[in-house]
C-alpha cells in the first residue's frame, strides 16, 4: 500500500522573487501519484510561475522541488522525460501541420521515425484531429487547438501532466471535451497539476486543492475538507416583499445574526454557523411579520470558499453591501 | 500490480546534461526539417531574399543602367554582383525574425520542456537560414544570367563569392540573435533590421562607385564592410584582381563574430 502514498511532485519553500515582486514566497505542496491537484488562485496568484519552475522553464531562488523523483535544479534533463505540459504557453508551432507537431515533438524525444510517426498518429485518432492532421494548426479552432496542445504534451507518455488553465477562453461544449480527455487521463494513471481560476474546473477534476494567493499557500487539503473548514451552511431567504430586503437584514443584525442581500438576486443570505440560528433566523423574521417566500440550505460553493480563504470580500457586511450597490 | 509499475527514486546527484551525439544530430535534423517546413509553409518569407532583389535588379538596370554606365549591361556587370554579394545578409536577418516568433509564440518553451540541447535548436536555425539563402543565390544568379549577366570569373570564382556572401551573412546571425531576443515583436525585427540594413546598402559600392560620392560619404562607404563584399564579389564574378577586399570582408567577418557572438550566446543561455 505504501506506493500509494509517493508522492509525484514535492515542492519545498520554493521562493521566486522578480525584483520587488514576490511570484512564489515559499510555496509547498506535494501531489500524490496518481492523483489530481488542482491548484487555485486568482490572477497573479503565482500559478503559472510554479508550474514554469516545475517544469525546468524558469530557477527558483530558493527551495527545492522534486517531480517523479527528480531534482528540478540538478536533473531537468531526466525530469523534462516524465512530465507533460499544455498551458498558456508551451504551444504548439502554428505553420506546421497537427500531424508534424507530434512528430516533431516525438523525435525530439527520441522516438524512431517509425515511433514517432506511429504515436502522432495514435494520438490524433485519440483526440479527434486525424481528419485535420494535414492542415496547418494556425487554421484550428480553440478546442481543436487545445486538444492538440493536450496530445503534444503526451507523445512520450509523461507519468506527471502540467495543465495550466487548460479551459481559459474556451466555450462550455469545448471545455467538456478537455475535461473529458483529463479524466481519461488520470484513468489511466497519470498524475496531474491543473492549475486553474474556474472552481467549477476543480470541482470536476480536483482530488485535492491547495489555494495559493500572492505567492503564498493559503489552504489545501481535500474539496469538502476545504468546504467545512471554511464551515457551515449558506441559508437564502426570498422574501415575498423583496423591498424589505434592508429591513430583514437590519433585524438580523439586532438578533446577532449577521446577514447580506442583494438587490440583483433578491436574496438575503445567511452564513449559518451551527444548527440552531436556522430556527432564529424564521422566528426573528416571522416575529416581525416579514413574509418568506421560499427558503433554502446549501454548502458554500467553491467560489465562496475561494474568496472567504483569500479574504477578498467574502461575506461582505450589509452595510458594505450596500454601498457596492449605491 | 501498481506496485510493480512503481520503480523507486533515482540516486542523486546524477549527471543528466549530456546529451549524445547521436542524439543530437538526430534533434539537429527534426528541428531543421521543421524550421525547413515552416519556410514551405509559409513561401511569403521567401519574398524578402527573392523578390527585393529581384525588383532591385530590374529597376537598377534598367532605370537607372543607362545613366550609370555606358550601356545596361556594363552597369549589370558592377551592380549585379555586389547586389548578389548581400543575399547572405538576408539569411541573418531572417533567424533574428524567426527566434523572436519562437520565443513569442511560446514554441521555444516547449522545445525547453523537451530533453534536448538548447544549441539544436539555434543551430537548426542557422541551417536552415543558410539553406533558403542558398536557394535564394540559384534563383537571383539564375534570373541575372538571364537577363544577361556574364559569370566571367567562372564557377569557382561564383561559388568563392556565394561563400563568401554566406561567411559575412552567417556573421550578422550573432547581431541578428540580439535583436531577435531584444526587441518586442518579429516586426520590429524586421523593422530595425531594413533600418540598419538600407544606409549600409546603399551607402556601399553596390550601387555606384564611391568616387562619384561626396567626400564625407565616400569616407562611410569606404569602410563600410559591404563595399568590400561588393567589390570583393564583383571581382570574383568579373575575374579581375580581388586586392585586399576578401580579406577585408574575411576580417569584418571574424570582428563581428568575436564580438557579437559571446553577447548573443549569453543571452540566448540565460533566455533558456
Amino acid at each position: 500500500m505504501t506506493e500509494i502514498l509517493r508522492n509525484a511532485v514535492e515542492v519545498h519553500g520554493i521562493v521566486k522573487h522578480y525584483g520587488e515582486t514576490k511570484a512564489l514566497d515559499g510555496v509547498d505542496l506535494t501531489v500524490r501519484e496518481g492523483t489530481v491537484l488542482g491548484l487555485l488562485g486568482p490572477n497573479g496568484a503565482g500559478k503559472t510561475t510554479l508550474v514554469r519552475v516545475l517544469s525546468t522553464l524558469i530557477k527558483p531562488d530558493a527551495g527545492t522541488a522534486f517531480v517523479g523523483g527528480y531534482d528540478v535544479l540538478r536533473q531537468p534533463k531526466q525530469l523534462r522525460r516524465t512530465i507533460g505540459l499544455t498551458g498558456q504557453y508551451a504551444s504548439v508551432d502554428e505553420l506546421l501541420s497537427g500531424y508534424e507537431n507530434l512528430y516533431l515533438i516525438g523525435r525530439l524525444l527520441d522516438l524512431s521515425s517509425r515511433e514517432a510517426k506511429a504515436r502522432a498518429a495514435e494520438l490524433l485518432e485519440r483526440f479527434s484531429l486525424t481528419e485535420a492532421a494535414k492542415r496547418p494548426a494556425k487554421g484550428y479552432s480553440g478546442g481543436m487547438r487545445r486538444r492538440l496542445d493536450l496530445a503534444a504534451s503526451m507523445i512520450g507518455r509523461p507519468k506527471v501532466l502540467y495543465l495550466d488553465e487548460p479551459t481559459t477562453g474556451l466555450d462550455p461544449r469545448t471545455r467538456n471535451e478537455v475535461w473529458d480527455e483529463v479524466q481519461r487521463m488520470v484513468g489511466e494513471g497519470s498524475t496531474v497539476l491543473l492549475t486553474t481560476q474556474y472552481m467549477e474546473e476543480a470541482e470536476q477534476l480536483a482530488d485535492e486543492l491547495t489555494v495559493i494567493d500572492k505567492g503564498r499557500v493559503i489552504a489545501n487539503g481535500g474539496i469538502q475538507e476545504l468546504k467545512t473548514q471554511v464551515g457551515g451552511q449558506s441559508l437564502q431567504v426570498r422574501p415575498l416583499r423583496p423591498e424589505e430586503l434592508p429591513e430583514m437584514a437590519r433585524c438580523l443584525h439586532e438578533a446577532g445574526i449577521p446577514a447580506t442581500f442583494s438587490e440583483e438576486s433578491g436574496l438575503l443570505s445567511v452564513h449559518l454557523t451551527d444548527e440552531g440560528q436556522l430556527t432564529t433566523v424564521i422566528g426573528a423574521l416571522g416575529t416581525r411579520g416579514f413574509g418568506i417566500a421560499g427558503i433554502d440550505t446549501k454548502l458554500p460553493s467553491l467560489d465562496e470558499v475561494f474568496l472567504t480563504i483569500t479574504g477578498k470580500s467574502s461575506v461582505p457586511a450589509p452595510s458594505r453591501e450596500k454601498e457596492a450597490v449605491a | 500490480m501498481s506496485a510493480a509499475t512503481v520503480t523507486a527514486a533515482p540516486a542523486l546527484p546524477a549527471d543528466d546534461t549530456r546529451i549524445g551525439l547521436r542524439a543530437n544530430l538526430r534533434h539537429l535534423g527534426a528541428l531543421t526539417r521543421r524550421n525547413l517546413m515552416r519556410i514551405k509553409a509559409d513561401p511569403e518569407s521567401m519574398l524578402d531574399a527573392l523578390l527585393v532583389p529581384v525588383i532591385m535588379i530590374v529597376l537598377f538596370v534598367y532605370v537607372f543602367g543607362g545613366a550609370m554606365a555606358s550601356n545596361q549591361h556594363e552597369y549589370m556587370q558592377y551592380m549585379v554582383p555586389g547586389l548578389l554579394g548581400t543575399t547572405g545578409l538576408n539569411l541573418a536577418m531572417a533567424l533574428g525574425t524567426g527566434l523572436n516568433t519562437d520565443f513569442q509564440t511560446g514554441v521555444m518553451d516547449r522545445f525547453r520542456t523537451l530533453p534536448i540541447g538548447r544549441s539544436a535548436v539555434l543551430l537548426s536555425k542557422m541551417i536552415a537560414e543558410t539553406l533558403r539563402a542558398v536557394v535564394a543565390f540559384v534563383v537571383l544568379i539564375g534570373f541575372a544570367m538571364i537577363l544577361g549577366l556574364d559569370i566571367k570569373g567562372g564557377p569557382l570564382n561564383l561559388l568563392a563569392a556565394v561563400g563568401l556572401s554566406l561567411v559575412f551573412g552567417a556573421s550578422l546571425m550573432w547581431v541578428s540573435m540580439l535583436l531577435g531576443m531584444s526587441l518586442r515583436s518579429a516586426q520590429a525585427v524586421q523593422g530595425m533590421s531594413m533600418l540598419v540594413m538600407m544606409p549600409l546598402q546603399f551607402g556601399s559600392s553596390i550601387f555606384a562607385n564611391p568616387s562619384t560620392m561626396p567626400g564625407w560619404l565616400r569616407a562611410f562607404t569606404k569602410h563600410n564592410p559591404l563595399s568590400a563584399l561588393a567589390d570583393a564579389c564583383r571581382a570574383l564574378i568579373n575575374g579581375t584582381p580581388v586586392g585586399g577586399s576578401v580579406v577585408t570582408v574575411l576580417v569584418w567577418a571574424a570582428g563581428i563574430t568575436v564580438v557579437t557572438a559571446p553577447l548573443a550566446v549569453a543571452r540566448f543561455r540565460k533566455r533558456t
